[in-house]
């Protein structure tokens, strides 16, 4: 009733192919947009942004980039941890080497150190396919981390070996380091998410996404209507890296504050990889909500048994919490194995049909 | 479908449950203390003890002395793994809570006090890394919020050195000794390289870092690499399981377990145990005593387990780490009871309790009264210096109990203080902070 597109014509070729083609679509990515710009700011206090909503943003833009090379170029990759840690390492030379440099600028640049990173880890993919480059990739996250754990130049000799966000400011206002409130570190990776959101969007829907689908569906194929293998896979594994290294800047300077390689150790990319699975290989949109899966449900599930009042001590309650998010996980992939992307889909097609389902 | 329907209904429950919880309680007039701990995974057998220590010393403040000078303490765990995203969680979440907020934070994890250091000053709760973090915080000029008394990672490394020489025959009998360095490859493992490096060089013995990566189940090749070195003397920086598999290890080796030195988190019951019999001679620092046999040790039995000795046993009572926690616990109290020498018996603010940290001076007197006499050293901390670099003393494992093998062995100062003065200058200038005039 409320979900139809009947009525809404396209006359023109740009409307054809907007990202949005229904109005109820757009109405509501523009209402969340207000939501997320306009109200979350006001309304949620320090540990609801701080803790839960910019690591959300952040993985969320992780899980796009791996997606990009995951779901839609269907190189599987186990280095999405590194890929960050480039971008977070390569952060902190570049601003503490030029602190003149806008920090949101040198966050670009370091998707970019991110991005060459990426290709040289990605040659291997030219050869080896499929769970052979997931461990080819794996060799990417053991490798990088040991430099940047053995090499003091990457950390500027400090004697613990941590990097720490140093105070940097954009157009006045303090946006990485201790004084920045949680408002504008907010505020910005959801500017970062949203943006790069959109790029990717646009992205899969043109010649480069298609050329990656048709090497992830059928790379002989792909090859013999005129696409060239080393070119597309390299593309792939720049682009994914450096929305990766973007989002690793952003983890540390943004959220963390300080890391130290541990941080961005295996079980990051492993986590990486299961909101893309969990979220939908292929989506966009899946990567979003795989993250906010992966992120919130298990911070929902430490504070649940405070929230009804029941006493728990809090090592039953860590164990209950890892017991329920593994029995979660396993539910939802029985049940929609093409994740949540598809059931967001399920649901519209059902909304469309609302209230006389035939 | 009803599967479908099942889990929409999960989701819409998540979502309305979820967006109760920002809601926040009023608290009565009690000082909150936030409590980080570590009871699941690798770091479990030395959170464990940590985790009990803490809740049972606040727990006697409140049930022996009625409170602090009659305001009751409270406190709430959350579970952080030892994991730094965690502890960030945990600490936003504890922060404001209580009628003050977070009085002070006792991280217990290198790792978060790093995470924690840049926000302390903003946040306005002074942190308490008793003998852990960043050993540069000891310079209060530049680190007015951090507090790492009563002795650090590179003052600990430094008496280590010293006690070695001891044992050589002197300074001179240093030159060319084959020492080892076996840490957590993290920022806690690495915060004593620096120091062994400036000793090396100035007495001439031979020095090898050896990395062991988090969590340190496997150290197989780290022990090879002992066995063809064959070094005089090995030092450890570990933590969680890591400590017991070195030591099995190193069991397994025939090395001789008197010659193997841990740091003071390399040194606890919970460490030496699983080991048997090849743990015997194993020793580590400590800056307290170890076993039961304190004053303190038969209030908590008395007022918490009621006369139940193997109760108290199964929380971990007299364990070494259980024992370093009461001294951290009765810190953080005994600065609050000070700053409520100040600013009136009332919950302190996380301000007030900065004050009280930096004026804390804990005298013999002061600890015969806790029931402390001969536990730990007495302490006195000022502005410039939030580390006092305290004594420690050489502690080794017989089988069954930790006896004390040397006498206090004091850091080198001369050498150390330089150093972190060194350092925390290199801090205040990347993240352009002007040191404050002591």
């Amino acid at each position: 009733m409320l979900y139809r597109e009947a009525g809404q014509f396209k006359t023109s070729y740009a409307k054809d192919q907007a990202v949005f083609p229904i109005i109820q679509d757009r109405w509501f990515i523009a209402l969340i947009l207000v939501v997320a710009y306009g109200v979350v700011p006001f309304v949620a206090n320090e540990y609801w942004l701080q803790a839960v909503l910019i690591p959300f943003l952040i993985f969320a833009l992780a899980a796009i980039g791996l997606n990009l090379l995951t779901g839609y170029a269907g190189q599987l990759s186990l280095g999405t941890g590194a890929f960050m840690a480039v971008g977070a390492y390569a952060t902190y030379k570049i601003t503490t080497a030029f602190p003149e440099i806008n920090i949101l600028v040198v966050f670009v640049m370091s998707g970019f150190v991110a991005a060459g990173v990426g290709v040289v880890f990605g040659i291997p993919s030219l050869r080896i396919k499929g769970f052979y480059l997931a461990v080819a990739t794996l060799a990417a996250q053991f490798f990088i981390l040991w430099l940047f754990n053995k090499v003091g130049w990457f950390y500027n000799d400090n004697p613990s070996g941590t990097i720490t966000a140093p105070p940097r400011t954009f157009l006045g206002i303090m946006v990485a380091g201790p004084e920045a409130t949680a408002e504008v570190r907010y505020l910005i990776s959801l500017t970062f998410l949203v943006i790069f959101a959109l790029l990717a969007k646009n992205l899969v829907r043109g010649r480069i996404g298609r050329s990656w689908m048709a090497i992830r569906d059928m790379d002989v194929a792909a090859e013999i209507i005129g696409i060239r293998p080393l070119q597309t896979k390299l593309l792939a594994f720049a682009i994914s890296s450096f929305y990766c290294g973007v989002a690793g800047a952003m983890f540390v300077f943004l959220w963390l504050g300080s890391a130290e390689t541990e941080a961005f150790d295996i079980f990051v990319s492993f986590q990486v990889l299961f909101m893309v699975i969990i979220g939908g290989l292929g989506s966009i949109l899946g990567s979003i909500l795989g993250a906010a899966f992966i992120t919130l449900v298990p911070i929902f599930l430490t504070n649940a048994p405070a929230l009804v009042n029941l006493p728990m001590p809090t090592d039953l309650g860590k164990h209950i919490e890892e017991i329920i998010f593994g029995g979660m996980i396993i539910f939802f992939l029985i049940v929609e194995p093409n994740g949540f992307a598809r059931l967001w889909q399920i649901a519209k097609e059902k909304l469309r049909r609302w209230p006389f389902p035939y | 479908m009803k599967f479908r329907h099942l889990l929409l209904a999960t989701l819409a429950v998540a979502v309305g449950v979820t967006g109760v919880f920002a809601a926040k309680v009023a608290a009565a007039a009690e000082q909150f203390i936030p409590m980080l701990v570590y009871r699941t995974g690798p770091y479990a057998p030395s959170g464990i003890p940590v985790a009990n220590g803490f809740r049972d010393y606040y727990t006697l403040v409140n049930k022996r002395d009625g409170g602090i000078n009659g305001v009751k303490v409270t406190f709430e765990e959350c579970e952080t793994k030892y994991n730094t995203k965690l502890g960030v969680e945990c600490y936003e979440k504890l922060k404001n809570k209580g009628s003050t907020g977070a009085s002070l934070v006792n991280p217990f994890s290198t790792g978060i006090t790093y995470q924690l250091i840049p926000k302390a000053p903003v946040d306005k709760i002074p942190i308490l890394s008793m003998g852990y973090g960043r050993t540069a915080a000891a310079d209060g000029r530049v680190f007015k919020w951090i507090f790492n008394f009563p002795t650090t990672y590179w003052s600990q490394a430094s008496a280590f050195i010293k006690y070695v020489s001891r044992k050589e025959g002197g300074w001179d009998k240093l030159e060319g000794v084959k020492i080892a360095h076996v840490y957590h490859n993290s920022a806690y493992g690495k915060e004593a390289n620096p120091t062994l490096k400036v000793l090396a060089k100035k007495y001439g013995f031979k020095l090898t870092l050896l990395a062991v990566d988090h969590p340190g189940q496997e150290q197989k090749a780290t022990w090879l690499q002992i066995r063809r070195l064959k070094p005089k003397w090995i030092f450890m920086s570990g933590w969680g399981v890591m400590n017991s598999v070195a030591i099995k290890e190193a069991a397994a080796i025939n090395y001789p377990m008197d010659h193997f030195v841990g740091n003071w988190w390399s040194g606890t019951d919970a460490d030496v145990i699983p080991a048997g019999d090849g743990a015997i001679g194993y020793t580590s620092t400590a800056f307290h005593d170890a076993g039961i046999g304190f004053k303190v040790h038969d209030d908590i039995i008395k007022y918490i387990y009621g006369g139940d000795l193997a109760k108290a046993k199964e929380n971990n009572i007299g364990e070494v780490l259980y024992n370093r926690t009461l001294v951290n616990a009765m810190f953080g109290i005994e600065a609050i009871r000070t700053a409520m020498g100040k600013f009136g018996n009332k919950p302190m603010t996380g301000e007030q309790v900065r004050w009280g940290l930096e004026n804390l001076d804990i005298t013999e007197a002061r600890l015969k009264e806790l029931g402390m006499e001969g536990f730990t050293k007495p302490i006195k901390v000022s502005c410039a210096d939030h580390e006092t670099m305290g004594p420690l003393r050489i502690q080794q494992w017989d089988g069954k109990k930790w006896s004390f093998i040397s006498d206090w062995i004091k850091p080198m100062r001369e050498v150390v203080r330089p150093m972190i003065e060194k350092a925390a200058a290199a801090y205040a200038k990347e993240q352009n902070i002007t040191p404050r005039a002591c």
